[in-house]
This record gives structure tokens, C-alpha cells and sequence, in this order.
């Protein structure tokens, strides 16, 4: 074809110096972005609903400062760069072991939360119908919480196929972006916890 | 320059030898973006038959006073469902279905970044899309109340609580878009990805096709904008299943929250839906002005601006529930704005062609008709924008009438701009050029005729949303000739189906590059090969295929 032309010399200088970023670290960057997004809403409509509620119980009543899950979150996401760090540098003992004290602290985390909802729904009565406080909090909460739940079962999922024998030194750019999600998730927590226990009490 | 090989023979897939079971197969279980793609347009040109049947069942009630082809019931429903399909089951799968047919394809790519993640898209927006329709079956619920939805395609609260909208129809609504609107983020993250990643050898950032640049653009709008519907679209589904109280005034909810949630995503929405245009036209006019695009920095400029300015200028559907004064000043304000970036793109269109060796064919002159409609669309989105005149229109057909001109005479005629363009890329076949015509002129007389009325009827009084009226309004005769022009636009529409078909089974064949292009996309087979290119090409210009066929003159000579 009258097309085909090749300048193989240029050609050759542009091939070897072109570096394209990798797939999986834009795609998890956007994927927070676009996560960001949706909670930014649910963040809005907490903060435009404090103080609107008819009734009671209202936020300073009831909601105590969640330190010990927040220091435990907030731990996980130094285990986690620790179990990072130990994979990249093929120390095996010492990723599983970081790598449990993540999922440790996540669940400790998980725990505290239902055991405030338990106290919230069966004590207080404040369910998410009982007033603009419960719809808000339970569902600012609730999201934050479930995004924990899917960081848990991956991993969990990391976590068994470690022991299972599959080398997962292999799969260190997933480990990473996992662990950028569990950071992003923690960073949501922070968030969270300004808006319903600082401000919002 | 580019070193792109082209051998004599290729391998090119034999359809005939597959029985249809497993060409059934090959389609569903494909990751191709090709085919994808293609799955995307066809679904798309589906549902807009579906409500182009829906609106021209509208007009017919409409044409005449006190006329009674429906009832208010259905009528209500017969808007809802028009509006919600063209937006989230025609748009949107438009810009998914060209941005992932042609993204990889110009950025010289052999997939999109996650082509499993793909088809997955493609798979959850078709059936959110059967979701919503399922409504017509499944809509009534256990208390028997309604069928299809019937609260607007923009489901103002309070409408939507259990009190006002019985039944199932409402969460049909909320179910099937919250479905479709996964699938669109999942394709525009894909699309957003590939842009970044998967740029073949000196195709730099500079040097990216202008249709690229716009696609990107727009699927970051998609992610941004898109969560904020899902995440009321959730708030809705806690109200009337959990029995919340976001929009529930009794308990201290706010209704116009509601609003602010559904238009912080509704606005920039209508800029994901005419970007596609926008990126058509980008490619379009150049190759039939036979003239590079005028001004491609300042066109990435306008269009990364809209994208973000976009963002800042919702509440200008709200300027009649009563906001503070500052809040109508500043969203007039930052809506004004908004024109000035979408100014510089028209210019530059015209620019483009003032000057150049114009080929009048089918997709120009669709271009032709959208930079005509599109600054008319622009000029009443203005006056719009100004809210005292607001107040006095609002809610009326003057605004039905706008956009239409913004999505009938913006996107769809861009979208049959591109499909004249890129069909011969697609089938290997061209579509006739005289049905074209006949298609293009129908079409725009069918438009005008449709639509020119409504901006008379809104400022006669008309409002939106009513299912019919009194005979002495004065209403009668803008409505008439309204309903007239839909004739015209259906036989449009039939024709351009009638001109697929035909073309595919006995067209002209197109050959690999019928319009003398400059993207990569001619430099391939018609339609391409699985794997896109068998040598990735190298680029050195944004006219890559110009600097193959003129290697005496070519543009990297003259571009930084």
C-alpha cells in the first residue's frame, strides 16, 4: 500500500524512551476520586441536617467519642505499609504477621462499630427512622462501614491465599492498591469522625 | 512520521463460517472494545426508537385541544420514561459506545486498560436499562398502585416519598438508573484509563486527537457527577424502604435538597451528553474543511474549562424555589461563564471552516445544521441563565423548548455526524449518500418545525408537563404545527435506519480510508482487526496519517 513508509531509526528512539504510567495505579487513583464523590454527598447532607432534627435523642446525648476504634483504624494503616514494605523486601513471616494485625485492628474497629449500635438501637432507641439525626448517622456510618466490610474481605482474601501457599509476593502491585484503598478508607474515617463527633456534637 | 506496516494480505475474520449459536456466543462473550462499542450504539439507537415513539405519542396528544388519545396518567408516565431513557439509556450509552470504539482505535491501542471490566459495563447498563422498562410488568406493586414510573426524569421530592407514589414504580426508577449509572462510572473510568496508559509510541498529550482529549474530559465529568445521583438516588431508596427521613418535611427533611443533590449531577450531565458532539464535530469539520483544526490549544482549554465550570452551576435549574439572592447571583453568574469557553469552541469550529475546501457530505453537513442549532440552544441557555427572565419561564415549553435545541439539535444531529463519519470504519461499507440527504433535510425540517414552536408556546404561557388544554388559550396552532414536524423527524429517523441496513447488506465498499482522514483509526482495516494494528504505530504529530501521506510536508516539522 502507497502508505507504507517506515523511518525505522526515529521510530526506535521513540520506543525505547516511552513510559506509559501503569494501568492498575490510575485506575485505583480514579476509583477513589470517583468514591470521594459519593461520599462527599453523604458528608453534605450530614453537615446541612445538624441541628435540624424535631426530636430527640440528639447527637450529644447519645454519641461518645469512638477513640479506641479510631486509634485502631488509624493503626491499620501503618500495619499495613509495614506488611507492604516487608512483601516488597520478600520477608514473608513478617507480611503474614503485619497482615493479621491489620485485619486485627479492621475488626476490632467493625466490632466497636456494632457494639455502638447495639447500645444506639436498643438503648438510646434512636433508629434511622427515629429523626434526621438517626437517618444521617446511620447512613454516613453505614457507608464508611461497609467500605471497612469490603476492605476486610479482600484482605481476608490476601490473607488465605497466603496461607494457602500461593506466592503472593508475585501479586505486590495488588497488595499495594489494596492497601491504597484501606488508606483511603481510614482517610474517609477521619472525615466521618469530625463531622459526627466533633462537629456535629 | 509514523512507521506503520502495511501487508498486502490480512487476516480478516470469516463471519459465514459460524453458525449463529456461536456468533451469539462471540457477541456476549466479548471483551472486544469493537464490538463493545458497537453493542453500546445499537442499544442506544434502540431506546431512542422507544422514546422517540413515547414523544411523538406526546405530540399527537398535544396536537389538539382538549384532545384525548391518553390520559393524564399515562401522560405522566409517557414524559417520565421519555426523558429518563434519552438521558441515561440513549446519551449515555452514545458516549460509552464512541468513546470505546474509537479511544483505543486513535490512541493507536490494542484494548481498552480493563476490557473485562468492559463488557461488565455494558452488560449491568443493559440490563438497568431492561430494569427500568421491566416497570411497564413488574411496576405495580403489592399495593397495585401504578405501573412505569411517573415523577419526572429529575424525581422531585416530595413526589417520591411513599405517601405520593405508591407501588414499585418509583424504586423501578431509582433501581434501574442507580444500575445503568454503575455501568457508565465503570466505562468512564476505563476510557479515563486507557487515555493515560495505553498511548501508543509518541502520542503525547499535545499530540492526541481532539475527539480523545473531549472523551477524556468527559468521562472525568462522569465520575465526578455520577456519584452524586447514586448517593441521593440511595438517600431515596433508605426513604421509602427504611422509612428515612432525608426528604421527609415532616420530620425537618428538605425537599430542595433533593434538588441540589439531582442537579449538582443533572447539570454537568448535559455537558457529559454534548461533549460527544463537541468531539465529533472536532474531528469532522477539520477533514471536510481540509484544514487542521483552528486553535487546538485553545480548544483543549475551553473544554478542560467547561469541565470544571460545569461543576459550579447547577442551582440555575432552582432559580424558582425561592434561593437567597446571592445564591441566584452567583449560579447566574458562573452559568454565564460556562458560554464563554462554549463560545471559543464555536468560533473555532467556523474558524476551521472559514477559508478551508469544504465537502459538503452527509456528516458535515449535520455539523453544519449543530453549530446553527447549538448557538441558538447557547443563546436561549443565556437568557435562561438570567434569572428575573427565569422566573417568568420557568417550568414552560420556552425551557422543553431549549433543550431540545441543546440535545435534539446538539447531540443528535453530532451523533449522526459521527455515525455517517465512522460507519464505513465500522462495517467496511458506506452509507448512501442520497438517502443521507433525504435523511439530513427531513430531519431538519422535521427539528425546527418541532421545536421553534415551543420556544413561542413557553412565552405564550404554555407549561411544561401538561397533558392537554383549553381551546382558548391561544395555544392551538404553535401546538399543531409542533406535533406536523414530528412526521417529518420519524420519517428521518426510518430512513437513516433503512440506509444501516441496505448499506451493510449492498453498500458501496468504503475501503480502509474513504474520507482521506488524518487519525489513526484510517490506518487500519474496515472494519479493524481484533488486535487494532499488527505493528503499534509511532506518531510524531497530531496528524499522523497527514505525515504519512505528505513526506515532504509533514506537520511535526511545524508543531513543538
Amino acid at each position: 500500500m502507497a502508505l507504507a513508509q517506515t523511518y525505522k531509526g526515529d521510530a526506535l528512539t521513540l520506543e525505547q524512551g516511552w513510559h506509559m504510567p501503569d494501568r492498575g495505579t490510575v485506575g485505583i487513583a480514579f476509583l477513589i476520586v470517583t468514591e470521594s464523590a459519593l461520599f462527599t454527598i453523604f458528608v453534605v447532607a450530614y453537615l446541612v441536617y445538624i441541628g435540624k432534627s424535631l426530636n430527640g435523642p440528639m447527637p450529644k446525648d447519645v454519641l461518645d467519642l469512638p477513640i479506641v476504634a479510631t486509634i485502631c483504624l488509624l493503626s491499620s494503616s501503618i500495619t499495613v505499609v509495614f506488611a507492604e514494605h516487608a512483601l516488597k523486601k520478600g520477608h514473608l513471616g513478617a507480611f503474614k504477621l503485619w497482615w493479621i494485625a491489620t485485619i486485627a485492628l479492621g475488626l476490632e474497629f467493625l466490632t466497636a462499630t456494632g457494639i455502638e449500635w447495639h447500645k444506639l438501637i436498643y438503648k438510646d432507641h434512636l433508629t434511622i427512622r427515629t429523626n434526621l439525626f438517626g437517618t444521617t448517622y446511620y447512613s454516613l456510618v453505614g457507608l464508611h462501614a461497609s467500605h471497612v466490610i469490603v476492605g476486610m474481605v479482600f484482605l481476608l482474601l490476601v490473607m488465605g491465599v497466603t496461607f494457602a501457599g500461593f506466592p503472593i509476593q508475585t501479586q505486590f502491585r495488588r497488595v499495594r492498591f489494596l492497601s491504597w484503598y484501606w488508606h483511603f478508607v481510614d482517610a474517609v474515617w477521619v472525615v466521618v469522625f469530625t463531622v459526627v463527633y466533633v462537629v456535629g456534637r | 512520521m509514523a512507521s506503520i506496516d502495511y501487508p498486502l494480505e490480512r487476516p480478516r475474520p470469516k463471519e459465514g463460517e459460524f453458525s449463529f449459536s456461536e456468533t451469539l456466543y462471540r457477541w456476549v462473550a466479548t471483551v472486544d472494545h469493537k464490538r463493545l462499542g458497537l453493542m453500546y450504539i445499537v442499544t442506544a439507537l434502540l431506546f431512542l426508537v422507544i422514546a422517540g415513539l413515547m414523544a411523538s405519542v406526546m405530540r399527537l396528544q398535544l396536537a389538539f385541544p382538549n384532545n384525548h388519545v391518553v390520559g393524564p396518567e399515562t401522560f405522566n408516565r409517557l414524559f417520565t420514561m421519555h426523558g429518563t431513557t434519552m438521558v441515561f439509556l440513549v446519551g449515555m450509552p452514545f458516549v460509552a459506545g464512541l468513546s470505546n470504539y474509537l479511544v483505543p482505535l486513535m490512541i493507536g491501542a490494542r484494548d481498552m486498560a480493563f476490557p473485562r471490566l468492559n463488557a461488565f459495563g455494558y452488560w449491568i447498563f443493559l440490563f438497568g436499562g431492561l430494569l427500568l422498562y421491566f416497570s411497564y410488568i413488574g411496576g405495580g406493586g403489592l399495593s397495585g398502585h401504578g405501573s412505569a414510573p411517573d415523577v419526572g426524569w429529575f424525581a422531585y421530592a416530595p413526589l417520591t416519598s411513599k405517601a405520593f407514589s405508591r407501588g414499585a414504580s418509583t424504586d423501578f426508577w431509582i433501581l434501574g438508573i442507580l444500575v445503568a449509572g454503575i455501568g457508565s462510572v465503570a466505562s468512564a473510568l476505563n476510557v479515563i484509563v486507557t487515555t493515560i496508559c495505553m498511548r501508543c509510541p509518541g502520542m503525547t498529550l499535545t499530540r492526541m486527537p481532539m475527539f480523545v482529549w473531549v472523551m477524556l474530559i468527559d468521562s472525568w465529568l462522569i465520575i465526578i457527577a455520577l456519584p452524586p445521583l447514586t448517593a441521593a438516588q440511595v438517600m431515596l431508596l433508605i426513604d421509602r424502604f427504611l422509612g428515612g427521613n432525608f426528604f421527609n418535611t415532616q420530620a425537618g427533611g428538605s425537599a430542595v435538597l433533593w434538588q441540589h443533590f439531582f442537579w449538582i449531577f443533572g447539570h454537568p450531565e448535559v455537558y457529559i451528553l454534548i461533549f460527544p458532539a463537541f468531539a465529533i464535530l472536532s474531528e469532522v469539520i477539520p477533514i471536510f474543511s481540509r484544514k487542521p483544526l483552528f486553535g487546538r490549544a485553545a480548544m483543549v482549554g475551553a473544554v478542560v474549562a467547561i469541565g470544571f465550570i460545569s461543576l459550579g452551576v447547577w442551582a440555575h435549574h432552582m432559580f424558582a424555589v425561592g434561593m437567597t439572592s446571592w445564591s441566584n447571583t452567583f449560579f447566574a453568574a458562573s452559568s454565564m461563564l460556562v458560554g464563554i469557553p462554549t463560545g471559543i469552541k464555536i468560533f473555532n469550529w467556523t474558524a476551521t471552516m472559514y477559508g478551508g475546501k469544504l465537502r459538503l457530505d452527509t456528516p458535515m453537513l449535520f455539523c453544519c445544521a449543530f453549530l446553527l442549532q447549538f448557538l441558538v440552544a447557547g443563546l436561549t441557555g443565556i437568557m435562561l441563565a438570567v434569572s428575573p427572565f427565569d422566573w417568568q419561564l420557568h417550568d414552560s415549553y420556552f425551557v422543553v423548548g431549549h433543550f431540545h435545541f441543546t440535545l435534539i439539535g446538539g447531540l443528535v444531529f453530532g451523533l449522526f455526524a459521527g455515525m455517517y463519519y465512522w460507519f464505513p470504519k465500522a462495517t467496511g461499507k458506506l452509507l448512501c449518500e442520497k438517502l443521507g440527504r433525504w435523511n439530513f433535510w427531513l430531519f431538519v425540517i422535521g427539528f425546527e418545525t418541532t421545536f421553534i414552536p415551543m420556544h413561542f408556546l413557553g412565552i405564550l404561557g404554555m407549561p411544561r408537563r401538561i397533558y392537554t388544554y383549553a381551546p382558548d388559550r391561544g395555544w392551538d396552532f404553535w401546538n399543531l404545527v409542533s406535533s406536523l414536524g414530528v412526521i417529518a423527524q420519524a420519517a428521518a429517523i426510518a430512513l437513516f435506519i433503512w440506509n444501516v441496513i441496505d448499506s451493510i447488506r449492498s453498500g458501496e465498499k468504503a475501503g480502509d480510508d474513504p474520507w482521506d482522514g488524518w487519525t489513526l483509526e484510517w490506518a487500519t482495516s474496515s472494519p479493524p482487526p481484533e488486535y487494532n494494528f499488527e505493528k503499534l504505530p509511532v506518531v510524531r504529530s497530531s496528524r499522523p496519517l497527514w505525515d504519512l501521506k505528505h513526506p515532504h510536508d509533514p506537520d511535526w516539522k511545524f508543531e513543538q
